[in-house]
């Protein structure tokens, strides 16, 4: 004796907000059941085991066949399979493109292509993830990475009309997209104390501020990839360590400006050139692709290491880095203020963002 | 040349890819009316080609625009071999042909395929000009109207009330006429589709035509159904009830008819209950007010003259003998025989029992081609029995001459007609006067091939013996019509269960036209007279039956409840009571229907879902054998299953119960019951006694610890149950008044021993209400077993209701959230299994299924689950099938308390007035109720055939309970009509369905600009907080599914979740390209679901119905209706001031 089909349809389709994130989750039904009998549903409700059971495999199954909506968000407020109230698409949307900032932590930066798609076991047994939930979320990142990738226009207003996003959803997934496209290492071992969040912090600075969409969004070219122009132009920031004067100058108003402000005055000081070859070097490698993808480390590794066993205060590195961008501006020699405006707006932003234990 | 039919393909939306090297399709469309095509360009390379054709036109005659469907073929071109279909649409061409309907089809239309479902969407635009054609012989019946739905739809006026149409049309079935038994299952899914799509529309077509010549203008409670029969053939058959209905047109219309022109009105009618009886009281004697009802009434309107013959009526119905049955009675016959099939005398069961009653060596040698055909002398026998009994019964007490010739004029204009059947449940005010029992009738009959499809005579000739047999059960319970019917079918194999049910009635006759109308007039003084003498107070000798004929002014909510004929003449132990309202009528003790709660019915606390289930093994058999075994196995569960009815409704502390519908299932080793009903307490009727259990070895100690044990645990369900529903019925006030009724029952009794129950018959004593007790005896295994069935029945959870009516009586104000659902179960059994176990899974099953429900709503409650619609069937062996439909409903809880605080405070000082008045009657009821107890002639009735009779008409008919149906209404409408607008408008709000009247009659206007994104399905006729503001025409729709790549789809769960979704998107979008938002009356009339996994393969077919329509919010109707009713107010005004 056994239930050989089992099936409700709603006109209005029921979807349950809890168990659908068991879905998202990865969760088989026997796993969801425990779950939700746990959850206490079974009381409130004066339901058995053999009801939740039912019930759970029936929502599991609206979701499999909303999925294939949920794909292309867009269609599903014009299909006509399901009758879903508004609020509750968006809500189905929302929860279906969400991610574990653990799991886009381990992808972050990768090439979305079928090779990292086969070592997901390993990203879902490192992160406690299950492995279909992290299918869908790498699907996800694979799917808006090449809907975007083909489209003029900002990054983040193209997400959300395509993906129907919300705000801070769209503004995640444009970093994700853009760390696939610039390919940046995230995984080093030196960078793991940074969050996701971190990292789309930095994304937006530099999607905002180096991209060709930054300088003009009329642009026929996207988003996605570095204003090349801008990354020539960088290369001529290299006399700021090349020429002897320059550093010296360059030092000395920093210094002046620091004197007394800081605890870690002298450090500072006695590192002031390699903290400033640092920076530029960075800045004139960024020409190279190669170089580009190691942009986070070489931060990490030039520039927030030295200063963290310094023990800098972020208040320090505040200040420091405020007076190293405007001093610029007053060496005489110095021609690129504009170039060095762009680059050091970003590179301070990201580098306070990212300068945490 | 009389349409011209137009059709332009506009675009396309969400095309599969089918051209796999570029992901692309090349799409185009061929359009189809009958055997014209045309066809789009070929829109190359997209999935979302912009067609924007040119108006294709067909013209052709209105007949096949009946008949036809519009096909729409989308196709990718493909230069070098032959087209793919991607998919077809089907559009039923007949919603353009009614001018109220819709105008126009316009807007996105799924693309379905029956292999792989719903692939893109359409956009279409069609559009038909009819042209007058007034030949006389045409064969189409364009602008006949169709409605599902089993009421006067709601922004309609009923006219006239035909009565009965039927049609049937047969075919061969596509699906096994492939040569050498290759079958491609497309071509043969879409042959099958299109052949019923064209049986349909025919069928429509034919019905018109009979309407037509009727007279009539629409079809109400249009049920179309089909019977897959196989390889004998596909039939479609068709009833409805024929209408003239009067679109309600503007303000003025409803403000001079309130009482009839919408359905909503019937909210209001307990408040005039309640006050019509308060007038004539304290007036003393009721007659003045008569009097003024009548002169106001009869001169103005014509159906006014003839709702004075249905007065007639009343005072006649009492001398018509119903037969009536106990249901304690039947005990006796089945369990006493140990060979029941032998047993069973002759007339018993005429229809359902044939098989077994007739000996059938000698009916098979008659039947040559396999057929068992039944003879028709045994419901005439019983015929004539019963009308032999009447004549007999009532001759004692006949009141005179005049009342028989009134009884016979009236009955005559329903007689006249063939079949004097309604499909309605819900009925204009004033039509139904009294209800009888429910009748039913079934027929096995064995399939053989239809040889000659334009002459479907077998499948008519069918119909025809079981309508005939309705029809006689009816009038042998005293009744002239058959409201609430519906017919239906089981099959397996080449064996087929015919099956066909109503409530038999009295009807007024003021909605009809057949009688002869200067009769009627001759006859509408005549009662005036009546009345007159009435006027002088009701004396002795005009006994019971001059009392029955007032009995219009003194029901409130309780005439129908009311026994229609003379104690007297009841040939069988009925329990009866005065009324518990009026207390000066008889009553049953429990009353059974299939149509739906009477508006203006009394109920006291709630009602819900009560199911009986039952599943019975048979032997695995071939041909006549087959067919004998399972005839002589239906009375048995037809009787199984009105005892676990009746003792579940006493269960539940309730004595009525409404849309009554038995399903008997057929399958190769078993056969399958579920009756489903909804219970209620109705006011009027008695208190229905709990149940006692009795062992039969009282010695053992144990055991009567047991039994104890088991009581205890009845009683205490029977009290919280009472609780559960606010059964609290205002019993003390009958103490106070001192009644007539010398003690009111406490318990009814079941027979379970022949013995016993036969001595019982004989010394019953019908009026005294004597002790008697519903008893179980607990060494029956039976009993055992009903004990556990009673008591497994879970409760349903904190905040819901259910119901299989369309409305849930005690609750009002519902909101606008409604969820309609359909769910499926398919249920394996193992091999094996005893009667016992079969019943347990299959009750489990569908106690489960309701638990399952109640969880999946839970964020509704609090809610009630309205028309829940139970479907069984055994797809296979050892499956069992359960669908079933409903919808949920939302309530405010908080007002509801409310409203049940203000009825509980109006109750007893109803009561109180009603029963001053009641005390005038009181010495000659007592002096009637003695005497009839007495009367020899009555006992004599009783005792001498009661295991003959009396148990004859309970298995023949099915029919439980007959009780009369006093016409209030136009005391009501007359009510209404004086003036008392502060009950009309506090009902309005009260009123589960606030129709605004006048103003909400401004529809078209308000509605233009609403959206038509969503649409609301459900299975009730109409939608809570807003009002129907247009029919835009029926919707019926069949489809197949079919997949050979089951797994793939989700199993057989998915496959069949994924079609109905589709079925109910297309229903959808069909209803959103007429124009409307909203489907009512809908039902899934067939799932009929088929799997192979071993092949992974699965076949479905679904067929639903509903009534297309549009409707605007309440809220919405107030914003935008604030101009015209000021003009309303105006012309209303006006109208007055003349």
């Amino acid at each position: 004796m056994s239930v050989e089909l089992d099936v409700f349809v709603g006109n209005t389709t029921i979807m349950d907000k809890e168990v659908y994130q068991l879905w998202l989750n990865g969760y088989t039904v026997n796993d969801a059941v425990k779950v939700r009998i746990e959850g206490g549903v079974m009381e409130e409700c004066e339901a058995s085991a053999e009801v939740l059971l039912s019930d759970t495999m029936d929502q599991y199954r609206t979701f499999q066949m909303c999925e294939r909506l949920l794909h292309h968000p867009a269609k599903l407020a014009n299909q006509l399979l399901f009758q879903i109230p508004p609020d509750r698409q968006a809500m189905l949307i929302e929860r279906y493109y969400a991610f574990d900032d653990l799991f886009v932590r381990e992808v972050l930066g990768k090439k979305l292509s079928k090779g990292t798609k086969k070592d997901l076991d390993d990203v879902s047994t490192k992160t406690g993830i299950t492995l279909k939930s992290c299918r869908r979320q790498f699907d996800n990142f694979k799917r808006v990475f090449k809907v975007v990738e083909e489209l003029k226009g900002p990054l983040v207003e193209n997400i959300r009309q395509h993906f129907l996003l919300p705000d801070q959803l769209a503004r995640d997934y444009a970093a994700i997209v853009f760390f696939a496209n610039n390919r940046f290492e995230t995984g080093k071992k030196k960078l793991q104390y940074l969050t996701f969040q971190d990292f789309a912090f930095c994304a937006g600075q530099l999607i905002n501020n180096w991209t060709l969409g930054a300088v003009d969004n009329m642009m026929e070219d996207m988003d996605v990839d570095l204003d090349k122009e801008f990354l020539q132009d960088l290369k001529d920031l290299k006399i700021l360590i090349t020429d002897k004067d320059l550093l010296d100058q360059h030092k000395s108003l920093v210094c002046t400006a620091l004197r007394g402000k800081t605890n870690v005055y002298n450090e500072m000081e006695a590192n002031f050139k390699n903290l400033s070859r640092g920076l530029v070097n960075i800045a004139a490698k960024l020409i190279n692709a190669k170089d580009v993808r190691d942009f986070f480390i070489d931060l990490v590794e030039k520039f927030i290491e030295p200063c963290r066993s310094d023990k800098w205060t972020s208040i320090d590195m505040n200040l420091y880095l405020t007076h190293y961008t405007n001093s610029a501006h007053i060496l005489d020699t110095f021609k690129h203020h504009a170039v060095w405006t762009r680059y050091m707006g970003v590179i301070k932003s990201c580098i306070l963002r990212l300068y945490h234990d | 040349m009389p349409g011209k039919l137009k059709a332009k393909i506009v675009a396309g939306r969400h095309l599969p890819v089918m051209d796999r090297a570029s992901d692309l399709t090349d799409a185009f469309v061929e359009v189809k009316f009958g055997n014209t095509t045309f066809k789009t360009d070929v829109y190359p390379k997209s999935l979302n080609p912009q067609w924007n054709s040119e108006w294709f036109k067909f013209e052709v005659d209105d007949e096949d625009l009946q008949d036809e469907p519009l096909q729409i073929t989308v196709l990718d071109h493909d230069t070098y071999s032959a087209n793919d279909a991607i998919g077809k649409v089907y559009i039923d061409i007949d919603p353009l042909l009614c001018s109220e309907a819709a105008t126009v089809i316009s807007g996105w239309l799924p693309i379905y395929d029956t292999i792989h479902g719903i692939r893109g969407e359409i956009n279409v635009l069609v559009k038909v000009d009819l042209f007058n054609d007034l030949n006389r012989f045409r064969q189409s019946s364009c602008g006949v109207k169709f409605f599902c739905t089993t009421s006067i739809p709601r922004c309609y006026r009923a006219i006239m009330v035909h009565g009965f149409v039927e049609e049937l049309v047969v075919n061969e079935d596509p699906e096994y006429q492939w040569i050498d038994r290759i079958r491609t299952p497309r071509a043969s899914n879409e042959a099958r589709q299109r052949l019923i799509f064209l049986m349909s529309g025919e069928l429509q077509r034919k019905i018109g035509l009979k309407v037509l010549e009727m007279g009539g203008n629409a079809v109400v409670g249009y049920l179309q159904c089909f019977d897959l029969e196989g390889e004998s053939g596909l039939v479609v058959r068709a009833i409805g009830t024929a209408c003239t209905l009067e679109k309600i047109s503007t303000f003025p219309a409803t403000a001079t008819h309130p009482s009839n022109s919408s359905p909503s009105k019937d909210m209001k009618e307990p408040v005039f209950g309640e006050e019509a009886p308060g007038v004539p009281l304290s007036s003393g004697p009721p007659t003045p007010l008569r009097a003024q009802t009548f002169s106001s009434f009869s001169p103005s309107k014509s159906y006014s003259r003839q709702s004075s013959s249905s007065d007639t009526e009343l005072s006649l119905t009492p001398k018509t003998v119903g037969i009536f049955l106990c249901p304690s009675a039947p005990a006796l016959e089945y369990e006493s025989s140990p060979l029941p099939s032998a047993h069973l005398p002759l007339h018993l069961r005429p229809r359902m029992a044939s098989m077994s009653s007739t000996p059938p060596p000698f009916h098979v040698s008659q039947s040559d081609s396999a057929m068992l055909r039944k003879s028709v002398s045994f419901s005439e026998e019983l015929l004539l029995a019963a009308s032999g009994m009447g004549s007999g019964g009532s001759a004692g007490k006949d009141a005179g001459p005049l009342k028989a010739l009134l009884k016979q004029q009236t009955q005559s204009a329903l007689e006249q007609r063939e079949y004097p059947f309604f499909t309605l449940t819900v009925f204009p005010p004033g039509f139904l006067l009294h209800v009888g029992g429910v009748v039913s009738a079934r027929s096995v009959k064995l399939l053989d091939r239809i040889h000659n499809p334009d002459e479907p005579e077998t499948r008519d000739a069918w119909w025809e013996e079981i309508r005939q047999e309705i029809k006689s059960h009816a009038k042998s319970l005293g009744c002239h019509a058959v409201v609430g019917y519906s017919e239906s079918t089981s099959i397996c194999e080449e064996v087929c269960i015919l099956s066909a049910s109503g409530t038999a009635a009295i009807l007024s006759s003021r909605f009809m036209q057949d009688g002869p109308l200067d009769t009627e007039l001759r006859l509408s003084q005549q009662p005036l007279c009546v009345f007159s003498t009435g006027s002088e107070r009701v004396e002795g000798d005009m006994g019971s039956s001059a009392s029955l004929g007032f009995e219009e002014v003194v029901s409130p909510g309780c005439g129908f409840c009311h026994i229609p004929y003379d104690e007297l003449n009841i040939p069988f132990p009925a329990q009866l009571t005065y009324c518990y309202c009026c207390r000066r009528y008889k009553v049953p003790d429990v009353l059974f229907t299939t149509i739906d709660l009477p508006t203006e019915a009394s109920v006291t606390g709630k009602g819900c879902l009560i199911q009986a289930r039952l599943c019975r093994t048979k032997k695995k058999a071939q041909g006549e054998v087959n067919a004998m075994a399972i005839s002589n196995l239906l009375p048995f569960l037809e009787y199984e299953l009105h005892t676990q009815l009746m003792n579940k409704l006493k269960l539940r502390g309730m004595n009525a119960l409404f849309g009554l519908r038995i399903q008997i299932s057929v399958g190769e080793t078993m056969l399958l019951g579920l009756a489903s009903a909804t219970g209620v307490y109705l006011t009027a009727l008695p208190s229905p006694g709990g149940i006692q259990i009795v062992g039969k070895t009282p010695s053992d100690i144990t055991y009567e610890q047991h039994i104890s044990n088991m009581q205890k645990k009845i009683n205490d369900t029977i009290t919280k149950n009472k609780e559960l529903y606010e059964i609290n019925p205002p019993e003390v006030v009958e103490e106070i008044i001192g009644s007539p009724i010398p003690e009111p029952r406490q318990r009814s009794r079941l027979f379970r021993s022949h013995s016993e129950s036969s001595d019982d018959v004989s010394e019953i004593d019908l009026s005294h209400g004597k002790k008697d007790a519903f008893v179980l005896e607990i060494d029956d295994t039976d009993a055992v077993e009903d004990i556990h069935a009673l008591l497994t029945d879970s409760p349903t959870p904190a905040g819901f209701y259910s119901c299989n009516t369309e409305i849930m009586p005690g609750i009002q104000n519902w909101t606008s959230a409604i969820q309609m659902f359909t769910s499926v179960r398919v249920f394996r059994l193992n091999a094996n299994l005893t009667n016992q176990g079969l019943n347990k899974i299959f009750s489990d099953l569908c106690e489960n299924l309701l638990k399952s429900l109640y969880f999946k709503l839970r964020s509704m409650v609090p809610c009630c689950l309205c028309h829940l619609n139970f479907t069984v069937a055994i797809p296979e062996d050892e499956l069992i099938q359960v669908a079933v439909t409903a919808v949920a409903l939302s309530f405010d809880k908080v007002q509801t308390l409310e409203n049940g605080k203000q009825s509980g405070e109006k109750t007893p000082i109803k009561a109180i007035t009603e029963n001053d008045e009641q005390l005038q009657f009181n010495l000659e009821l007592n002096a009637e109720t003695s005497s009839s107890s007495i009367s020899p002639k009555g006992l004599s009735e009783v005792g001498s055939h009661p295991s003959a009779r009396a148990p004859s008409v309970d298995y023949s008919s099915f029919a439980d309970r007959c009780s009369s149906w006093i016409e209030q209404l136009k005391l009501k409408a007359h009510t209404i009509r004086r003036g008392s607008v502060k009950t009309t408008s506090s009902m309005e709000k009260a009123s589960p369905l606030p129709e605004g009247r006048s103003r909400s009659l401004r529809s078209n206007r308000s509605y233009s600009g609403s959206s038509v994104a969503v649409v609301k399905m459900t299975p009730l006729s109409f939608i809570p907080g807003a009002k129907i503001i247009k029919y835009l025409g029926i919707i019926n729709m069949f489809f197949i599914r079919e997949t050979s790549s089951l797994r793939e789809e989700g199993g057989v769960s998915g496959f069949l979740h994924t079609f109905i979704a589709e079925v109910f998107a297309m229903v959808r979008a069909h209803v959103a390209a007429l124009g409307g938002n909203a489907v009512v009356s809908y039902s899934m009339k067939e799932c009929v679901f088929m799997e192979n996994p071993n092949k992974n393969q699965a076949q479905c077919l679904i067929n639903v119905s509903g009534d297309a329509v549009i409707f605007v919010r309440e809220s919405e109707l107030e914003l935008t209706s604030v101009q015209p009713q000021s003009a309303t107010t105006q012309t209303s005004n006006g109208g007055e001031g003349t």
